[in-house]
């Protein structure tokens, strides 16, 4: 196994703390536990969506379908669960939307993988094709009384505590949700073979091939995976919002993809760890919550995010001719 | 034991293997010689299963099959270790060593300890050290190689084919490939040693099979063999060992004469070139001789020193100034420095030189620009019926050829070559070395930097060492042979 000489996450962590530490001068109320705990129930969406998105930019692929596929899921599900009131169950929900999420993910493999299509154009079609299919066959409008188990659920904390106004926070489910997915990817890339061909296929496709790794199962199960995550943020999306709307989550591509790189992750595939894009994922959206606390209108989000997009694939870029010249290539 | 009988293989109208059979023996490593387009790779793909023989059959122990899938290949020990190593760059020694076996036992979980506990074995069957788990990309070039090598026996290798394996390499490294080979030899595998090169095929090779144009020229043990026999099979014709001096030695006419030149890697290099001399320059890796190459030809800003130029100063502050001098330069890698690979043969012959293609309004005149391609095809005999087709269908001596061509179009008074035939079989050298020694007669002068000792010796009239970015030896007229220049690269430490 790797000895994970985890130098870009100890610079990322680095980071964060002086961010946090910065903003806190500024602004005490950042380390209020209040705020601490929204900063993690921000991180849970983009975070579990990250977390796929770890596995296709490390197979040496990309997806940019899972916003959509997350926005799909997420509003059939609602829609049947209103019309089926049987289904109205958190866990229940939770398992449709990733089935759904999952079907769809599957498509977009087979795509890539049965006509040899470049994943870019591929998922930037199937990205469009869901999002429209959803609002054309499915309906444009919010579901605004989401099923009442959704509502529980986004209400539901554990460990209560009181702040200091008197309002009662915890910390929300989806957080606990997303790292056990986290845990669950990192064991699955770091303990099985599978995740090790996942790393060998980004890595040098064609010995990988060679060496008999099973190319095509592992490219259905990354798209696969991938589709199931954005179904489960999707749904947790919606219950966090108290609403399902088909427009949702649009654009969130970049954001996700950008937390990835500034986690390390090599776009070219094969280099990268989930702590690390647990990493990106938190600074993105503490310095995101600071430009709140600054009181920078909402576009500077996105500044913030094509910044670190390029600072991520610009550090690695960097890195490795750095090493390249220190070992004399 | 693994036999070969009557393997042929034709692509469209070439044949590319004629009636071949050759015996891999256990312990016994086998030399398969062969200029660029022999069949070798053709050979090699056989056995890896990557390509069905037209006819034949494989005989491996007591069965017969007529082609080899890859996976059978595997199976029954065949393992060819490429040049580029199909190793994962992204992922520890360890598991580029133990990832094909845990994926034969079909096992769904890493299995950490049986993966160092395979990795180690590998190691030590080797008697070698290397980190476990350091990342393979990390690794420089020779220890990939020994990584591929390692795994070839994790996989209880029978058969190892080593496809051009000291191209790379230093001579340290060779050796202790060599070291390694050795010991893979007395533990009775099978070894086919592909390469060109004379000199390590004679240290290694118990037996050899040469080919040329896909058929078996001559087979036999080591012993039955002496260089210029190899030469003479591989090449169908002979070719002399001796020293090719100048008809014309210098004639004491100073072409280019260089004072105290400095730049971040010269440290104050003063030589004379004369006109039609062939002017050897070498050295340890990285002494500065490159950047003399690219100091002269406008690549490298220099900080001072003088260049003359037929006795008049002259500053080389571009490529553009050096063009205009008429100095040319074939580079090191011909293959991302010097040619447009996918563009045709005659496109990069005239790409240096477009005005004497041009028709009126300054356009390229296609007639004119064909007959003058030819016109070079023929002088350098280059081995391509059609200038049309692309440089990247060509062999290595003829892509060198090509670059060769672009340059010498130019009519240079100074032509510096840098490796001119680096991994160049040795017909087409032969060829390189008799068009240098023609040019120089006519006039041209060489500048050649060489790592090949043989190269320098034979074919400069003198030899400048450099090191450390000055010059610090020359050898001439009766000091220069392999031997000196050898005991004097010794020198250094």
């Amino acid at each position: 196994m790797a000895k994970f000489s985890y130098q870009h996450e100890s610079i990322l962590l680095l980071l964060l703390l002086i961010l946090s530490a910065t903003i806190g001068w500024f602004n005490p109320a950042f380390f209020g536990p209040g705020n601490l705990l929204s900063i993690l129930k921000s991180c849970a969406i983009p975070g579990i969506l990250a977390l796929g998105t770890l596995l296709v930019l490390l197979s040496g692929n990309i997806d940019i379908s899972f916003p959509a596929i997350a926005a799909a899921s997420m509003y059939v599900t609602c829609k049947l669960a209103l019309s089926a009131p049987w289904l109205d169950q958190m866990t229940l929900l939770v398992l449709l939307s990733a089935t759904i999420g999952c079907l769809l993910g599957l498509a977009n493999g087979v795509l890539v993988h049965c006509f040899n299509l470049p994943a870019l154009i591929v998922t930037l079609g199937t990205g469009s094709l869901i999002r429209g299919g959803l609002l054309a066959f499915v309906g444009t409008r919010i579901v605004a009384n989401l099923p009442s188990s959704m509502i529980a659920f986004s209400k539901a904390t554990l460990f209560p505590i009181q702040d200091a106004g008197g309002q009662s926070t915890g910390l929300a489910i989806s957080v606990v949700i997303y790292f056990v997915l986290a845990l669950v990817t990192h064991l699955l890339l770091m303990r099985t073979m599978l995740g090790r061909g996942i790393y060998a296929l980004g890595g040098a496709p064609e010995s990988a091939r060679r060496i008999g790794f099973p190319i095509l199962g592992i490219q259905f199960f990354i798209y696969s995976f991938v589709g199931l995550l954005a179904g489960i943020a999707g749904i947790l999306h919606a219950s966090t919002v108290r609403n399902a709307n088909p427009f949702d989550l649009a654009g969130l591509e970049l954001t996700v993809i950008a937390a990835v790189v500034l986690g390390g992750t090599s776009i070219t595939g094969g280099r990268g760890s989930v702590l690390g894009v647990m990493l990106g994922v938190a600074l993105l959206v503490v310095l995101g919550n600071s430009l709140i606390l600054l009181g920078l209108p909402s576009h500077w989000h996105q500044v913030a995010s094509g910044l670190a997009l390029i600072l991520g694939t610009g550090l690695t870029a960097w890195r490795s001719r750095k090493g390249q010249s220190e070992r004399g290539v | 034991m693994i036999q070969l009988d009557g393997i042929s293989k034709r692509f469209g109208g070439v044949r590319a293997l004629q009636n071949v059979s050759m015996q891999l023996r256990p312990g016994e490593v086998h030399c398969l010689a062969g200029e660029n387009g022999s069949g070798k790779s053709t050979l090699i793909k056989v056995l890896s299963g990557v390509l069905r023989p037209d006819c034949g059959t494989i005989t491996m122990g007591q069965q017969r099959v007529g082609h080899l899938t890859p996976i059978d290949s595997v199976r029954r020990g065949i393992q060819v270790i490429y040049q580029d190593f199909s190793l994962f760059p992204n992922l520890t020694v360890a598991e580029n060593l133990a990832l094909n076996s845990q994926l034969e036992h079909r096992e769904w979980w890493v299995n950490r300890r049986r993966m160092w506990q395979t990795a180690r074995q590998a190691m030590d069957r080797l008697g070698m050290t290397l980190p476990l788990d350091a990342s393979v990309g990390e690794l420089p070039v020779a220890q990939k190689q020994l990584v591929a090598i390692a795994r070839a026996l994790v996989q209880d290798a029978r058969l190892i084919v080593l496809d051009e394996p000291t191209t790379a390499l230093t001579h340290l490294e060779v050796d202790a490939l060599f070291r390694i080979l050795r010991k893979l030899r007395i533990r009775g595998v099978a070894i086919l040693f592909v390469s060109h090169q004379l000199r390590e095929m004679q240290r290694i090779g118990d037996r050899y099979t040469i080919l040329r144009g896909g058929q078996v020229a001559a087979s036999g043990p080591a012993d039955q063999f002496d260089p210029g026999r190899i030469t003479r099979t591989m090449t169908g014709r002979s070719i002399t060992d001796e020293r090719h001096a100048s008809d014309h030695p210098a004639t004491g006419q100073t072409l280019l004469e260089v004072t105290q030149l400095m730049s971040e890697a010269l440290h104050g290099v003063s030589l004379r070139l004369h006109v039609g001399e062939r002017l050897g320059l070498t050295g340890l890796l990285g002494s500065g001789q490159t950047a003399l190459a690219l100091a002269l030809f406008g690549l490298q800003p220099v900080s001072s020193g003088q260049i003359l130029w037929q006795g008049r100063p002259l500053s080389i502050r571009s490529v553009q100034d050096a063009i205009d001098a008429r100095i040319a330069y074939v580079p090191e890698d011909r293959l991302t420095e010097g040619l447009f690979l996918d563009q045709s043969i005659e496109r990069n012959i005239i790409a240096a030189h477009l005005q004497s293609v041009q028709g009126r309004l300054g356009l390229l005149a296609p007639r004119r620009v064909r007959r003058y391609a030819q016109h070079w095809r023929d002088a350098l005999t280059l081995a391509a019926p059609d200038v049309s087709a692309p440089v990247r269908s060509l062999s290595g001596g003829n892509q060198q050829r090509v670059v060769l061509a672009k340059w010498l179009s130019r009519k240079p008074k100074l032509l510096i070559l840098n490796g001119p035939t680096v991994g160049v079989d040795i017909g087409s050298k032969e060829g390189i070395h008799k068009k240098l020694q023609q040019l120089a007669a006519e006039g041209t002068s060489v500048l050649m930097i060489s790592d090949d000792l043989a190269e320098l010796a034979r074919h400069t009239d003198r030899v400048l060492i450099m090191h450390r970015g000055r010059i610090v030896y020359e050898l001439a007229g009766d000091n220069l042979s392999e031997q000196t220049i050898n005991d004097h690269l010794s020198r250094l430490e």
